[in-house]
């Protein structure tokens, strides 16, 4: 087994919250750590931390308003103890998590300057994107907003000079070496490709998030006929 | 049982301590943006500190009440007819009005009992952006009937009256509402103070910044002079907190406060501490802060302090209860 990279430091987020930072970059592997630690400190239930949160580079800590340690401390320490107890198998972790996605030209919005910058047709794209084995990496910014990582390098492109003002809720969208949906229509710079009848986030589900970090996604085109059969309401 | 709503004010909604153990969902906590006026309204009415109560922001609702209630308001001060701070029994087909904020922006009406929405994801408060919670996930209307959880108002206010006679003279103290301005925000150097020079962050903590009015429950804009990034690189998505004071391309700080995004890519100059929080929050557009650069150990202080003000303010009501 690899050895364990050790974090760059521990970012304290106020006083009631900690960031343990493994890397600055984007790095799938550090972030597959992220998130063998973030298990390995849930599974402690640590009196006084109320949520932990894998994200990009490392994994952030928020306590209890009654905690009255040092937010910065506790979290080294925690971390030190679980790296050295051993981390939960990445295979172990996450779900699989199968996306239909419409990529018809209606909801590709992007598609047309996608093909433009990268030479490559349309068809391509969508052949490209449902062939990817991708991992949620991070669900952040709104509710069951996932950025997904395994994207084929040779769609990478960054995200809009401009952003658009309102993406439509379910879009599906790449930039940055990564996927994303949109779970609400909120304001956006990512490249849409396509769109999911899913609803990403329901707060009256059992489970409100489609995805959750960790989680394995295999995306799988649709027709339009099929988009609106599957369509949920939220 | 039922309070109906005659006015709803400019933004009043149920809020309680908000829904934790969701972040990694992106689901920020939420809650009331001043959970000490909440915790105080609520021990006021012989609530726990949580219970789901209103959240009153600037210009405050009229209320019809339908049966005897004992309600208590907390937080910012309010023109209108309902004594502060203190206990007060509504009777049947009494109205009361709240009117403008003239100190503090937001106050908090507790009912005995507490008010009785259902749960969502473990939590009565009301996430407007994601439209659940509270009642439907919006704020009140015109015409709403606010659910009462029991009928404990009679017996709670016969305990006050046991205790202090007919009349309740006691009140309990403001704790988060600003006597003058600019307040003194205490914040700790954020994670990216770093990408800002030395000028940009002595700039930062010398301005009288001002609360712009596009603020909301999820962050407050704040305006000034426009903060210039040394290195424009873009910075990897990363974890956010409340509190966090993060600086977007056009150099205008926001504070991120109750219902913030989990994560964000804009650097993070400062982050404000949990102590001073709830003082944030009663700041309306147009009132003014500065900060004040502590050490993560003093933040810890001024937590323990504000708790334990917090604490005995909680435990001196409770005595009125005789609890």
């Amino acid at each position: 087994m690899a050895r364990l990279p050790k974090p760059l430091g521990v970012v304290p987020l106020g006083d009631l919250a900690a960031y343990v930072e493994f890397s600055r970059t984007l790095d799938l592997e550090v972030n597959a750590v992220a998130q063998r630690l973030a298990a390995a400190i849930v599974a402690r239930a640590v009196p006084g931390i109320r949520d932990v949160v894998p994200a990009l580079g490392g994994v952030a800590l928020h306590f209890d308003p009654g905690f009255d340690g040092d937010v910065a401390k506790t979290a080294a320490e925690l971390v030190e103890l679980c790296m050295k107890k051993g981390l939960p198998d990445a295979d172990d972790l996450g779900r699989e998590v199968e996306v239909p996605v419409c990529y018809d030209a209606e909801f590709a919005l992007d598609m047309g300057e996608i093909t433009e910058r990268l030479k490559i047709s349309s068809e391509e794209i969508i052949n490209r994107h449902v062939a990817g084995e991708y991992r949620v990496l991070m669900v952040g910014f709104s509710p069951g907003h996932p950025y997904i990582g395994g994207l084929d390098p040779d769609l990478s492109m960054p995200r809009r000079a401009t952003p658009r003002a309102m993406v439509p809720a379910g879009s599906i969208a790449i930039a940055n070496q990564q996927t994303v949906v949109y779970p609400y229509a909120i304001s956006g710079g990512w490249n849409i490709i396509g769109r999911t009848p899913l609803v990403a986030f329901d707060a009256s589900r059992g489970s409100p998030s489609l995805f959750a970090p960790g989680d394995r996604v295999r995306f799988y085109a649709i027709d339009r006929r099929e988009f609106e059969m599957r369509k949920e309401n939220p | 049982m039922s309070i109906r709503v005659v006015r709803p004010g400019l933004l009043t909604t149920v809020q309680d301590l908000g829904r934790h153990g969701l972040q990694h969902l992106g689901l920020c906590p939420g809650g009331a943006m001043d959970p000490v006026s909440l915790a105080l309204a609520n021990a006021l009415v012989g609530n726990p500190p949580g219970a789901a109560a209103l959240e009153i922001t600037v210009i405050g609702p009229e209320l019809l009440f339908e049966h005897d209630t004992l309600v208590a308001l907390c937080g910012a001060e309010f023109q209108g007819a309902i004594p502060h701070n203190r206990p007060l029994l509504a009777r049947a087909g009494e109205r009361l009005s709240v009117g403008r904020a003239v100190r503090g922006a937001r106050a908090y009406l507790a009912v005995a009992g507490g008010l009785a929405v259902e749960p969502v994801l473990g939590s009565c408060s009301t996430y407007l952006p994601g439209h659940f919670g509270g009642l439907d996930g919006r704020a009140l209307r015109h015409g709403d009937a606010l659910p009462l959880a029991e009928d404990v108002s009679a017996e709670r206010f016969a305990a006050l009256k046991r205790r202090r006679g007919a009349s309740v003279r006691w009140s309990a103290p403001p704790l988060t509402v600003p006597d003058r301005e600019p307040i003194v925000v205490h914040a700790i150097e954020g994670q990216h103070a770093g990408l800002f020079d030395t000028a940009m962050q002595r700039l930062f903590f010398d301005t009288v910044w001002k609360v712009a009015p596009e603020s909301n429950r999820m962050g407050f804009r704040l305006a000034g002079p426009a903060l210039a990034r040394a290195s424009t690189d873009e910075i990897l998505s990363g974890p956010t907190a409340l509190g966090s004071v993060q600086v977007p391309a056009n150099g205008a700080p926001i504070a991120l406060m109750a219902d913030h995004q989990t994560t964000g890519g804009y650097p993070r100059i400062a982050e404000i501490v949990s102590a001073d929080v709830p003082r944030v929050a009663q700041m309306a557009p147009g009132a003014t802060l500065h900060f004040a650069l502590c050490s993560l150990e003093t933040a810890r202080e001024l937590r323990r302090d504000a708790k334990e003000r917090l604490d005995a303010a909680l435990r001196s009501i409770a005595w009125e209860y005789g609890n």
